[in-house]
């Protein structure tokens, strides 16, 4: 066991997965000798060398297309975008390349890419983004969005290894908000599969992410109240564990989605979708939706906390679900 | 032309014909099969450009990766692709190697002997692709050189200049011929860029750059081979701009009239078979009834093969649901509740 940030743990398990197989690299935008702009590259330039450890010029599409390129040939490649709003650079390679090569002509494109979403760091419009629900409607491609560092780990070891390309979210929020003790070695945790990260019987918070941390709090402050909440932590968005998703709504009938993804065509829509079609008889109230409002992210801190969830205002989504 | 700079024995002359003349003879049984509704979607020609794909391809060795974009069919048939196979993936039969999942061109195959890395319709996107395919083969100490093509108008996307910027930065061993056909659909060079010399893009990004005609099958093979020896020696990329012009309409249902008839008539003397068949009767490497022996056979075969891929039956209607990734098929689209009723009304 190891206390290790979310951070040091997504780093951990590139940097282990590199010494255990050749065929992994990374590659983006001062990766090598700065370590990344969040650092989590550190020290993979003096370890592995050039080789391996590739910076690029400031051109997402031909990272993400070198990367593709080299996972055709066998290599296991991971590319960073320095923010991950700059995915809209790399929109083609990975849409139109990277998910739809394995079902047009049987070639598999075992890439990563990775890269810093979500706000709360008064990174304003362009340095804060959720842009999962761009790729959500892709068929083809895999989306994982950890919350702890044991799934940061875990999916990130996952990711490298999955044969398919996946879209690695990790909230820099967390960066170096959350540690806990990770296990040694390795840690496998598989993309497609939620988790129950609290217990409960009374209503269920479907989330992800750093809205997980928020979910987390406000069913601790319910608890107090004598509301028992079940959370469910996704962890994968793409596929999306329906079985979890269904289960816990029809446990409790009563089910909040809570996403930083802006709420029209948000990740939420989707998973009602599922609960209206799979659970519809289970469900004892409306489900809630929880999410930012249909705005860019905004840079001030006044204006950010508002359009962020938090504790509050989801602990007040659980009353009134509760008194339903 | 010049038989010289190529350094080509005559097999080696007679197999260039080949390959040009198999070019267009699938693209004219192609354009049957279209004008009987049997290619369900657009057909693409490179009439007039067959010496552009033919000559370059011919210059990579075993191993060494390409793509080839619409207007490249020869390049294909050059590195072991099959008649039988474009066919059917034309007409969107089973037996193609998607399987009626993508058309025309757009397939590929991986090997040791050299991969074709499939095409995507959005130009430029290869570049970047067939970069970090050649990076990964210096990564393993392998030798591999990449090709592919770009067009008069593709050259301006951003996926261009990133690709090549990249290439050029990671000194990647990549062979990129900007194929000038004079249009892009409708849209002449002029219209794509203010300077239209493509070749002047070499220096620019600091790379290799060398001008060729692309209606010259011996000069497009040598200039390509050029590169490619720079490459696998570890000098780096070379753009080489190819002139030629496109023949046809975008697709066949194009009736060009945006291009003035007068350019089409500059055009016509210089089609790069015609001109081939001359060099090799005038200077004695192969005589007519070589050539008529070459075209003979390209006629048998493709009997063969089309009938091979008009026996072979469309996909069936449930079985694009699988290889969207490794594993389990993705889920037919019946909602729960109408296959619960379903169900129901069957007991």
């Amino acid at each position: 066991m190891a206390l290790l940030t979310y951070l040091d743990a997504i780093r951990l398990a590139m940097l282990e997965e590199m010494q255990r197989d050749p065929r992994v690299f990374v590659l983006g935008q001062d990766v090598g000798a700065y370590g990344g702009a969040f650092r989590v590259t550190a020290g993979f330039l003096e370890t592995f060398g050039e080789g391996r450890v590739i910076d690029t010029p400031i051109s997402e599409s031909a990272i993400v297309g070198a990367a593709i390129g080299a996972a055709l040939m066998g290599m296991r490649p991971i590319a960073e975008m320095q923010f991950i709003d700059f995915i809209s650079l790399a929109f083609d390679q990975l849409v139109n390349y990277a998910a739809k090569s394995r079902y047009r002509w049987g070639a598999g494109v075992p890439i990563v890419v990775r890269g810093p979403c979500g706000g709360g760091v008064h990174g304003g419009p362009y340095h804060s983004q959720n842009p999962e629900s761009y790729f959500m409607n892709v068929p083809g491609l895999k989306i994982v969005a950890p919350a702890t560092p044991t799934d940061a780990k875990g999916l990130m070891t996952s990711a490298i290894r999955d044969p398919d390309p996946v879209l690695y979210l990790e909230h820099k929020f967390l960066y170096r908000r959350v540690k806990e003790d990770v296990p040694d070695g390795e840690v496998l945790v598989p993309i497609g599969k939620a988790r129950i990260a609290r217990p409960g019987s009374h209503l269920s918070i479907v989330s992800y992410a750093a809205m997980l941390h928020v979910a987390l709090e406000a069913a601790e402050a319910a608890a107090a109240e004598g509301i028992d909440v079940e959370v469910l932590d996704l962890r994968t968005l793409l596929p999306l564990d329906e079985e979890a998703i269904l289960t816990t709504a029809a446990k409790t009938g009563k089910v909040i989605v809570l996403h930083e993804a802006t709420r029209t065509g948000g990740p939420g829509g989707e998973i009602v979708a599922l609960i209206a079609e799979g659970a519809f008889e289970s469900l004892d109230a409306p489900v809630v939706r929880l999410a930012p409002p249909d705005t860019p992210v905004p840079y001030a801190p006044p204006l950010e906390e508002y359009f962020l969830p938090n504790a509050q205002s989801v602990g007040k989504a659980i009353r009134a679900l509760y008194d339903y | 032309m010049d038989p010289t700079a190529s350094q080509l024995g005559r097999p080696q002359l007679v197999e260039l014909y080949h390959f040009m003349r198999l070019n267009r003879s699938v693209e004219e049984r192609l354009a049957n099969l279209y004008r009987q509704g049997k290619v369900v979607g657009g057909l693409y020609r490179s009439l007039g450009q067959e010496a552009c794909s033919v000559g370059s391809a011919y210059a990579l060795g075993p191993g060494d990766v390409f793509t080839p974009l619409i207007r490249n069919l020869g390049a294909i048939f050059v590195r072991g692709g099959r008649p039988r196979d474009v066919f059917c993936q034309y007409m969107a039969r089973a037996a193609g190697p998607t399987g009626g999942r993508d058309l025309n061109v757009h397939f590929g195959w991986l090997s040791e002997t050299g991969s074709m890395l499939a095409v995507v319709s959005m130009l430029g996107d290869m570049i970047s692709i067939l970069t970090g395919a050649v990076l990964a083969e210096r990564m393993k100490g392998k030798k591999t050189v990449a090709l592919t093509w770009i067009g008069d108008g593709g050259a301006s996307t951003g996926a261009f200049h990133e690709g090549l910027n990249f290439a050029c930065v990671q000194k990647a061993p990549l062979v990129l011929i900007v194929e000038n056909n004079k249009y892009a659909y409708s849209t002449p060079t002029r219209k794509q860029t203010a300077n239209t010399r493509f070749v002047d893009r070499a220096q620019a990004y600091g790379c290799f750059g060398e001008a060729v005609d692309g209606n010259d099958v011996l000069a497009v093979y040598a200039a390509t081979r050029r590169a490619v020896d720079r490459a696998r020696a570890g000098q780096g990329p070379t753009l080489i701009e190819a002139d030629t012009m496109r023949m046809r309409g975008h697709a066949e249902h194009d009736d060009m009239k945006y291009v003035p008839r007068e350019v089409i008539a500059q055009w016509v003397p210089k089609d790069p078979i015609a001109r081939y068949e001359r060099f090799l009767l005038d200077s004695a490497v192969a005589s007519q009834s070589d050539l008529d022996a070459v075209a003979a056979m390209i006629d048998r075969q493709l009997d063969l093969d089309l009938a091979w891929a008009e026996a072979s039956p469309f996909p069936d209607a449930g079985s694009g649901l699988d290889r969207v990734y490794e594993g389990a098929p993705a889920r037919p689209p019946v909602p729960r509740l109408v296959a619960e009723w379903e169900a129901r009304k069957r007991r």
